[in-house]
């Protein structure tokens, strides 16, 4: 204790400006501004303008108006949405629940090669979403793929469809793509928040009797409760931005019948164009508006609501 | 020391390498989607016009088919584009024609060579200025596995009844898939499926001028029916085509495990080098013996002028060497399948392409219906009418309905004018 009070005493006599930490920030300000933030408000500015009798002119809400008003683009939108949703709710229910089985078993300290398991598994987050979606399309692929092939073999082939063609099957099949490559960052997250638990701990649990299954619920889950919540943020953020996948699996028209569409894919379409339809950037900044509007709110309620609610321990 | 010497070193060299260049050459870049193509403008068509014209050298950078709309057009907003821009048919290069990026080559010595159909692309509504120079058209119409026709004993179809008599027979042989045709890229669905069979329905340019002024519906017989048509062929596509994907379909039938793939021209040079039998290529069988036979013939590359390219002059001087017949005997033969809109008739050495051009003589010539002026609202038309055209074939929708659907799109933007 004695140092602090050292510089609280100089600090009251002097108290030095601290220029460096102005200029250490400075330039991640200056890129982070000049890469993220002028063109999320120029973003932004762009959704209250169209072109209007050939004038590029301000609108005010008129192209929110159409965005949900308007029966076509209403329909495209909430079809987007709901896709989207479905794409979200996979992840959570799919790829964090095996996220933190993965981490418990890794920290098993009785498993042997668990360094392979987690390089294995963490793979495919390494890997481009272009090879990832083409792989996978090959696997699934009811010509030449992997999967008829040994479903055949083990006798399962009747359960086989082309998934990734059907309007149910394909959302689906194109979340348990994502889920695939992306399982190793939960894993990792919680795998090294479940090493952060003191033995103490551990050991005063087998103290009083709470082993095995319920020493995971009672103790180490509740003690990693905040690195879930922080991987189920990012997960809505990666999955509410989501398009790369899709666009390579399924193509930018997210068929078939526009099942796989989500507000990426929605967003990509509308702003560039695809053949002959010709980019619209007002109507695409109004979706990219959106898209930011929902993002701002889940990140808000978690940041207000959620985390404030749980509980840190300290040791 | 040193290294401001070496500074200097680069610097200087730097600045001088490019005085060096400008000095020697005017130097043309051709943008395109046709990335395929670089070996054949590299190799041939390049080096002949160089020949001819000394002190102009060209470059061909060709970006990925999808993104080049949407590259071009961010190039061309900051500047950076190259000299001659190769122009997507229709409403893409309209737009870009519109926001002065492409200069008016109404008067280009060359551009008498060719008819205003060929043209119709790359003008104006009013038909006065054109801005881009036709190159080539492709030609829809099945493509079929010579070998597997003569091991069967199947003659060429002629009509819808026949067509489908032959799919069944093939489909009952078990030996070949009747068609290699996937429904998961959507296009294919569309381009050809329907676009390859409907001007037989909805009669060629007499349906599509009709429907752009209105007086058709798409959800009238003539536009209904191949839709009808094409949801029969649902039972003749190979297992699992929901998910079977456009190289997928080419694969197949270029590895011969299909009797009939359902073509565009463009296939032509790919199947030749791939294929290890005989191909033959029927155009898409009328409904009645007898009946006049459409085919869509449809305007598909043209090239044009950078309206800010600091070259004009080299480029125009390119630019008629592409109007030229030389040009177009060297480019229709060296891609057989993109067929030279020249008026002056090309000697085609590959019997495929031959048999494909030869339609053009006992058939009708008409385009895509739904490239001309129809897909310029939202709804885009043509991105509908890939999804309708492959749920048609998926069967999660029917003709009548799909028809409706993208009548109601067209409706809720288009207003034919009177």
């Amino acid at each position: 204790m004695k140092p602090r009070e050292t510089t609280m005493e100089v600090g009251e006599l002097k108290r030095p400006r601290r220029w460096h930490i102005l200029v250490f920030l400075l330039p991640a300000l200056a890129v982070y501004t000049a890469v993220m933030i002028l063109p999320l408000i120029e973003t932004l500015r762009q959704s209250f303008y169209n072109t209007v009798d050939g004038q590029y002119t301000f609108v005010g809400l008129g192209n929110f108006k159409v965005l949900f008003g308007d029966p076509r683009w209403a329909a495209d939108f909430w079809n987007a949405l709901r896709n989207n949703f479905v794409f979200f709710l996979i992840h959570m229910a799919v790829q964090n629940p095996i996220g933190i089985a993965l981490a418990a078993m890794l920290s098993i300290p009785k498993l042997r090669f668990s360094a392979f398991y987690r390089t294995a598994i963490f793979l495919p987050t390494l890997l481009s979403f272009v090879i990832v979606g083409f792989i996978w399309k090959l696997i699934l692929s009811p010509i030449w793929g992997v999967a008829p092939y040994l479903m055949d073999l083990v006798g399962m082939k009747w359960l086989f469809a082309p998934w990734l063609g059907r309007p149910d099957s394909a959302l689906i099949a194109v979340s348990l793509i994502s889920v695939w490559q992306y399982v190793g960052i939960p894993m990792m997250l919680i795998y090294a928040a479940l090493l952060n638990i003191p033995d103490e701990v551990i050991e005063a649990a087998e103290l009083d009797g709470v082993t095995g299954w319920s020493q995971f619920w009672k103790i180490k889950l509740p003690l990693i409760l905040p690195a879930i919540g922080i991987v189920s943020i990012l997960t809505f953020v990666g999955n509410f931005n989501a398009f790369d996948l899709i666009y390579t699996v399924q193509g930018a028209l997210a068929g078939p019948d526009g099942s796989t569409d989500i507000l990426g894919t929605l967003l990509y379409r509308t702003f560039f164009g695809f053949q002959l339809q010709l980019g619209d950037r007002s109507m695409g900044a109004t979706i990219a508006a959106i898209m930011f509007l929902i993002i701002l709110a889940g990140v808000s309620l978690y940041l207000f609501v959620i985390q404030r609610r749980m509980r840190r321990y300290q040791f | 020391m040193t290294r401001n010497t070496i500074k200097g070193l680069l610097l200087a060299s730097s600045i001088l390498g490019s005085a060096g260049l400008a000095h020697a050459d005017t130097t043309l870049t051709i943008e395109s989607w046709r990335n395929d193509d670089l070996a054949i403008w590299q190799e041939k068509l390049i080096p002949a016009f160089e020949a001819k014209n000394p002190g102009i050298k060209v470059v061909f950078s060709p970006s990925a088919p999808t993104e080049y709309n949407a590259a071009l057009n961010a190039k061309l907003d900051a500047g950076s584009a190259g000299d001659l821009i190769t122009c997507r048919p229709f409403d893409p290069s309209l737009e870009v024609y519109n926001r002065k990026h492409l200069a008016d080559l109404t008067n280009l010595p060359g551009m008498e060579n060719f008819s205003d159909v060929a043209k119709s692309a790359w003008t104006t509504d009013d038909g006065k200025t054109t801005y881009c120079v036709p190159m080539a058209s492709v030609i829809h119409g099945f493509i079929y596995n010579k070998d597997a026709f003569d091991q069967l004993k199947l003659a060429v179809p002629t009509t819808e009844e026949e067509f489908f008599a032959i799919l069944e027979k093939i489909k009952a042989d078990g030996n070949y898939i009747p068609m290699a045709m996937g429904t998961k890229d959507l296009w294919e669905a569309a381009t050809m499926g329907y676009q390859n069979i409907g001007p037989n329905y909805w009669k060629g340019e007499e349906g599509r001028l009709a429907l752009i002024k209105g007086e058709q519906k798409l959800t009238d017989e003539p536009w209904v029916e191949p839709y009808r048509v094409l949801a029969k062929w649902k039972d003749y596509l190979g297992d699992g085509f929901e998910a079977q994907t456009y190289p997928d379909s080419q694969n197949l039938f270029t590895l011969g495990r299909a009797a009939i793939y359902p073509a565009g021209s463009w296939e032509i040079s790919g199947f030749n080098t791939q294929a290890q039998f005989k191909m033959g290529a029927f155009p898409p069988p009328v409904k009645k013996a007898g009946d006049t036979c459409y085919i869509s013939d449809h305007n598909d590359i043209g090239i044009g002028l950078n309206a800010k390219s600091p070259n004009a002059e080299a480029a125009k001087t390119f630019l008629t060497w592409v109007a030229s017949p030389e040009f177009a005997e060297i480019y229709a033969n060296a891609l057989p399948g993109f067929f030279s809109l020249n008026s002056t008739a090309v000697k085609m050495t590959d019997p495929l392409a031959q048999e494909f051009v030869s339609w053009r003589e006992k058939c009708k010539s008409t385009i895509r219906s739904t490239y001309q002026i129809l897909s310029r609202g939202t709804p885009n038309l043509e991105n509908e009418a890939w999804v309708a055209a492959a749920n048609v074939i998926n069967g999660t929708q029917t003709p009548e309905d799909a028809g409706k659907k993208l009548q109601e799109g067209l409706d809720s933007w288009y207003k034919p004018a009177k």
